[in-house]
């Protein structure tokens, strides 16, 4: 029965799962490096989910479809030609539309290749599973990863320059008002105490995600 | 006396004991139980060793060895801010502190101990408060949630955070930097004795960064407002001076007293500036065995190595290649950082072996990134904090190469 449903039971775990029980940051602890970096500010962080999000999906698709034709021996080349693909035409798409942020991100958005998020969704779910719940996996994957960022880059920006999406919501003491900036939250290492402190929030609420030692 | 401890135990029966109501809050009696009184509990198992030094005793020595610096911190936050002060100026002074002092007629005389005292209260004595009422609820929180007893670990944290803060620190951000260094530099690692970097260290370096206009440049070592500070006067310490001289190096060194630095008579953050102080300390400390004397030497023999090592290449841009290290040592934190942050028994490594290289990796580390990094003249505690960071990785070969041996000489028994 669950073979014919078009959403069942396995394609709504794949798109709920890595949301929150199995959130790639939060659990598996991937995809960190970028999650330091682009979370000075939340349009940053929108965009990388973006890039992520997209690409994971559509990767996770290409490989599933193409996965009863792979040979074991060389599937991660076969892989990885395929996310390499995707992210240069997301970087080429980035550049075309908003250069500006473009430039801000640098080399975080050619480095989503080598996000571990994407491989690893790739290597460990789209070989074993159809298209369609390959897809929804690499979604729910992409969005598990920007909620971590966007939530982060909000209290990022929030606390570091007192504005959210470049609106000012806390005024500054230097521009008459009565926030003083943390300067530390601009540091990358804010980014690690935020994360760090949003793994622990999540491993005290949910007690059966802590190893037994 | 026999009559307090009746009453206490007879509220521990009432509430905290286990299904009473305030069974939960047990380690809040417990920690005001054992503050008055030595615990009635003692250790059950056979191998064991017994000693009459305890965590606390140990951490209240700590504490005697600090007064002089404490003494010597309000003394000279007073004195620096009466010295700012333009006497023509006393009565545009506003704030509670300026109320208190007039309601109490001391005046601001730096002649007077007495006023410069008082004064320096006024300063030393709310952050302390801020301190211990915060870093304090943060302890007990964590206690309670974790059912384990509060601990007297954060005195020796609260008195020396307080003694590394300018003066001019708003109480706001030392109750900030605390909650910082109490949760993420100690509870997340599971609290006392499980901390790998120093909490007071973490607080203060949080400050550091996070508000650099407020923790450096001129204005911030003294309490005084710049306003009604007499004329041509800089609030720059010693460090910040020789720092801003630029090609005036030798003319400002000049005008720095060897005398004054040794004794603590300069602007600074609090506690650090009298070497004196950390001095007397640092004897209380070493006769007692509390602190280790073998870290304390380590980082003078680093300090002293790397500084001659530096007067000896010289350098013809660079005019702090030619300090001497009799200067290093009574200069900017190293005295209070020696004797106090980097004899943390938890955070330094716990082999003899280990504490000479990390004593020496301080003293060299400070005197070489004072030297030749312009951008951190004040870099104690980050030097501080980057051993701490390597005192496992210090300790893990000695261990190993010790039950190597070991095991060479056991035979196939060692390690039994």
């Amino acid at each position: 029965m669950s073979a014919t449903t078009f959403f069942g039971k396995s394609e709504r775990k794949a798109l709920i799962g890595p949301i929150l029980t199995n959130n790639p940051i939060g659990v598996q602890v991937l995809g960190i490096c970028s999650a330091l970096a682009v979370t000075t500010r939340v349009d940053k962080a929108l965009v990388m989910t973006a890039g992520v999000l997209l690409v994971t999906m559509l990767a996770n698709v290409a490989v599933s479809l193409v996965r009863n034709h792979t040979p074991g021996s060389i599937r991660i080349i076969v892989q990885l030609a395929i996310i390499a693909s995707l992210v240069i035409v997301f970087d080429q798409v980035l550049k075309a539309t908003l250069y500006e942020l473009s430039l801000e991100l640098s080399v975080f958005v050619g480095l989503i290749i080598t996000n571990c998020i994407v491989m690893g969704r790739a290597e460990g779910y789209a070989m074993q599973n159809p298209p369609l719940a390959s897809a929804l996996d690499g979604i729910g994957n992409g969005l598990g990863y920007g909620i971590v960022l966007i939530a982060t880059a909000f209290l990022r920006e929030l606390l570091g320059a007192g504005k959210v999406l470049g609106f000012t919501i806390l005024p500054l003491v230097k521009d008459g008002g009565w926030y003083v900036p943390n300067g530390l939250m601009l540091l990358a290492p804010s980014g690690l105490f935020i994360i760090a402190g949003l793994i622990w929030l999540l491993r005290t609420l949910k007690p059966e995600l802590q190893e037994k030692d | 006396m026999a009559k307090l401890q009746d009453i206490l135990a007879r509220i521990e029966h009432a509430y905290f004991s286990p299904g009473k109501p305030l069974a939960k809050f047990h380690p809040l009696f417990e920690a005001t139980d054992t503050f008055l009184y030595t615990p009635p509990s003692v250790t059950k198992g056979t191998t064991h060793v017994r000693d009459a030094l305890d965590l606390k005793r140990m951490m209240m020595i700590v504490v005697i060895a600090l007064m002089p610096c404490i003494l010597m911190a309000m003394y000279n936050t007073g004195l620096q801010a009466n010295l700012a002060l333009d006497p023509a100026k006393i009565a545009k002074l506003e704030g509670w502190r300026h109320a208190i002092m007039g309601a109490a007629g001391i005046g601001y005389d730096p002649r007077s101990v007495l006023a410069c005292l008082f004064h320096g209260a006024l300063y030393f004595l709310p952050m302390y408060v801020v301190t211990m009422a915060v870093g304090g609820s943060w302890e007990v929180l964590f206690a309670i949630v974790r059912k384990h007893e509060v601990n007297e670990g954060f005195f020796v944290t609260g008195m020396l955070f307080p003694l590394i803060l300018p003066a001019a620190t708003p109480l706001w951000q030392v109750a900030l930097a605390i909650s910082f260094g109490v949760v993420v530099g100690k509870e997340v690692f599971g609290g006392t004795g499980m901390n790998f970097l120093n909490p007071a260290l973490v607080a203060r370096a949080f400050l550091f960064f996070a508000y650099p206009a407020e923790m450096s440049g001129d204005k911030v070592w003294v309490a005084m407002d710049g306003a009604l500070a007499v004329d041509g006067w800089s609030g720059a310490t010693a460090l910040g001076t020789l720092r801003a001289a630029g090609e005036n190096f030798p003319q400002a060194m000049q005008g720095l007293s060897w005398k004054n630095a040794f004794l603590g008579f300069e602007p600074g953050s609090m506690g650090e500036t009298s070497a004196l102080a950390c001095l007397i300390g640092a004897v209380i400390l070493i006769v007692t065995r509390i602190g280790s004397w073998r870290t304390m030497a380590a980082v003078c023999i680093g300090t002293i190595a790397m500084s001659l090592l530096l007067n000896a290449i010289g350098s013809k841009t660079n005019p702090w290649f030619a300090i001497p290290f009799w200067w290093h040592m009574v200069l900017g934190g190293w005295a209070l950082g020696t004797v106090f942050m980097a004899t943390d028994p938890v955070t330094s490594p716990f082999t003899d072996r280990g504490k000479w290289i990390y004593g020496f990796g301080i003293g060299a580390l400070v005197v070489l990134v004072r030297v030749v990094n312009p951008a951190y003249p004040e870099c104690m505690m980050l030097v501080i904090l980057f051993m701490n960071v390597m005192a496992p990785l210090i300790d893990f070969p000695i261990v190993k190469a010790n039950i190597k041996r070991r095991a060479a000489r056991g035979g196939s028994h060692g390690g039994s």
